[in-house]
């Protein structure tokens, strides 16, 4: 899901950077207030975890693919929806630095897409409601519980991902750079976006229901109140049990998504690939169906276009006349960066034989 | 699976090696860097869809940068190797939506959507390599405080600082547990659904008691809220003739077209 540069129009970019950036200040505002500087390195540690988690490959059984994990309700859960906040801008800034995964530019919406859902929407919406409703009451304090924080993290990523990949189109859209339409763009990125919510709320939901049976009081709306109980042994054989049939339901309800893609992340590239800002060269199967239902609306353009042939000339911002002299500027400008790169070499090879002679 | 962790540790190891070399873009403030770069990618991607040839001026910063900051452009290219396919796929189905002839060179017509994609493939390229510039020529420490310097809050700064320095002593536990998972499931594509909870739990659980310990270490050095950034250096007019040069220049090409320009020169 993570936006290019050149996908965003700079109106756009500058409006999602306010945005972000005010729900940052809000965050640090209120994190500063709650005098919670012990949570900095908790902070660190968790962003990091998360950066790092996003490297490891979980299978899916019964589909031969695999996943990842994206981490906004994940820290969310963990932290609280502010600190959760700030830790994912950091995880998007390094990847966006160090990774060119997003651009600079567009990281401000990069942030409100997978940050903001992920953690204010997510947590104030679904995690908190969950955890606090009476669902699953019958089935005893403990198991209850646990069964709330699958439900939350299933829900939660399902949907945070569903606004996120919702608002990349409307972003995209309104930027004026892709030629999709908007209703094509929206049933290419929704779906595959739910596939990956799924996924991701299978791990967030086994990593969570893992840090509730050993240490329950470092997630979030849990009530500690009935943990008198509580023993030391973890039992997750009845969590695993309720996960192997979600997941198998997942293999067979999203296995035509997984043919022929052997990693969860291409899912998203793919998806993102639809958005007309990504490829991924081994989905070839899927970009012929998606090129049936986009060729439609082209041929639609372009039928639209034949019968208006002066349409060409008006539009066109290259008339015939500038098109040589344009062409020729070209050639230069390559030129003089060619010229550059070699006087540079010639300077820089200069200095070290100097260096060396001397 | 192991190679993509270690290729990770590898890459933020490498960048910051290129970031501690010694050169005249190295030298310069990290503000400085940060404004141009920022306004580089700005006036990059305001350029209008077709301004094909107006856009390929702007090539001439990261050519220039590259050269004499001594980092080789094949660098770039091979770190960004991953990300490049998906930029070079922005605005791939331009071409069949928009078939408005525009000039033909011989007997092929080059349409508007043909030049709109490359502009846009130019436009990403572009924006991916200042980027890569500003971190390969800036330490962490330096952008943090620059950043800090404009007034960025201290808490997100320090996380962020923070996070980058752990990012990789974590991705090195990770490389670590999957190494021996793997040696334990042969054969075995990624982590079974029965371990997802407690193999990132068991690293979770772990680093939160590490961070405590961080938080300790921190106090008895005497955090009490604000780190204190290396760069003593004050800000010097080298840097704000350098940020200013850089950013007429943009402006220029951004508003004339200054490859025609060029071109005019010679055709007339």
């Amino acid at each position: 899901m993570h936006m290019a540069d050149a996908l965003l129009a700079p109106a756009v970019a500058a409006t999602m950077y306010v945005s972000s950036g005010t729900t940052a200040c809000i965050s640090v505002k209120k994190l500063t207030e709650d005098e919670n500087t012990q949570k900095l390195p908790t902070m660190a540690v968790a962003s990091a975890l998360v950066f790092a988690g996003q490297m490891i490959n979980y299978t899916i059984p019964g589909t031969g693919s695999s996943g990842h994990m994206c981490g906004g309700m994940l820290l969310s859960a963990l932290l609280g929806p502010q600190a959760g906040f700030l830790s994912m801008i950091c995880v998007l800034a390094i990847q966006c630095l160090f990774f060119a995964d997003g651009g600079l530019m567009a990281l401000g919406a990069n942030i409100w897409n997978m940050a903001f859902y992920g953690c204010f929407a997510g947590y104030y919406l679904i995690w908190r409601p969950i955890m606090r409703s009476p669902v699953f009451g019958g089935m005893g304090a403990k198991k209850g519980q646990r069964a709330r924080i699958i439900l939350a993290s299933i829900i939660g990523c399902i949907i945070t991902l569903q606004m996120g990949a919702f608002s990349v189109v409307l972003e995209t859209t309104l930027s004026g750079i892709t030629e999709l339409p908007f209703g094509a763009f929206c049933s290419l990125m929704l779906p595959i976006h739910l596939a990956i919510g799924l996924v991701e709320g299978l791990i967030t939901a086994a990593v969570l229901t893992f840090v509730y049976e050993t240490r329950p009081e470092l997630i979030r709306g849990v009530d500690l109140s009935d943990e008198k109980a509580y023993s030391g042994k973890k039992s997750l054989a009845t969590v695993i049990i309720c996960l192997a049939i979600a997941a198998a339901l997942v293999g067979g309800i999203f296995s035509h998504f997984a043919s022929g893609n052997p990693d969860g992340l291409e899912w998203a590239l793919f998806g993102n690939e639809e958005a007309g800002y990504s490829a991924n060269m081994g989905l070839d199967e899927e970009n012929f169906g998606v090129s049936s239902g986009v060729s439609e609306a082209a041929g639609a353009i372009q039928e639209k276009l034949s019968f208006l042939p002066d349409y060409a000339f008006a539009d066109s911002e290259s008339p015939m006349g500038t098109t040589v002299s344009g062409l020729v500027g070209s050639a230069m400008v390559a030129a003089l960066a060619l010229a550059i790169c070699t006087a540079g070499h010639f300077f820089r090879k200069k200095t070290a034989d100097s260096s060396l002679a001397s | 699976m192991n190679q993509n962790i270690e290729r990770s540790i590898h890459d933020l190891r490498e960048m910051d090696a290129l970031a501690s070399g010694d050169s005249m873009v190295h030298r310069v403030s990290a503000g400085a860097k940060l404004l141009v770069t920022v306004v580089y990618i700005g006036t990059v991607v305001s350029f209008a869809k077709l301004n094909m040839t107006g856009l390929l001026f702007m090539v001439l910063y990261p050519v220039l940068l590259f050269t004499v900051s001594g980092i080789p452009i094949s660098t770039c290219f091979y770190k960004l190797r991953f990300v490049l396919p998906l930029v070079l796929f922005v605005g791939v189905f331009n071409p069949f939506f928009d078939r408005t002839p525009a000039f033909a060179i011989g007997s092929f017509t080059v349409t508007t959507g043909m030049i709109s994609m490359v502009t846009l493939m130019m436009k990403g390229v572009f924006c991916l390599m200042a980027s890569f510039l500003l971190m390969a020529t800036t330490r962490i420490e330096a952008l943090c405080g620059a950043l800090r310097k404009i007034h960025m809050p201290q808490m997100l700064v320090t996380l962020l600082l923070l996070t980058f320095r752990y990012a990789a002593v974590m991705a090195e536990e990770v490389n670590v547990m999957t190494q021996a998972y793997s040696l334990r499931a042969p054969g075995q594509k990624g982590i079974h659904y029965t371990a997802w909870g407690s193999f990132l739990g068991q690293l979770l659980l772990r680093s939160m008691d590490r961070a405590d310990e961080l938080y300790s270490s921190m106090l008895l050095r005497g955090y009490h809220g604000e780190f204190y950034y290396a760069e003593t250096k004050k800000r010097s007019s080298g840097d704000t003739l350098y940020a200013a040069i850089w950013c007429a220049a943009f402006l220029a090409a951004r508003c004339v077209n200054l490859t025609q320009v060029l071109g005019m020169t010679v055709v007339r």
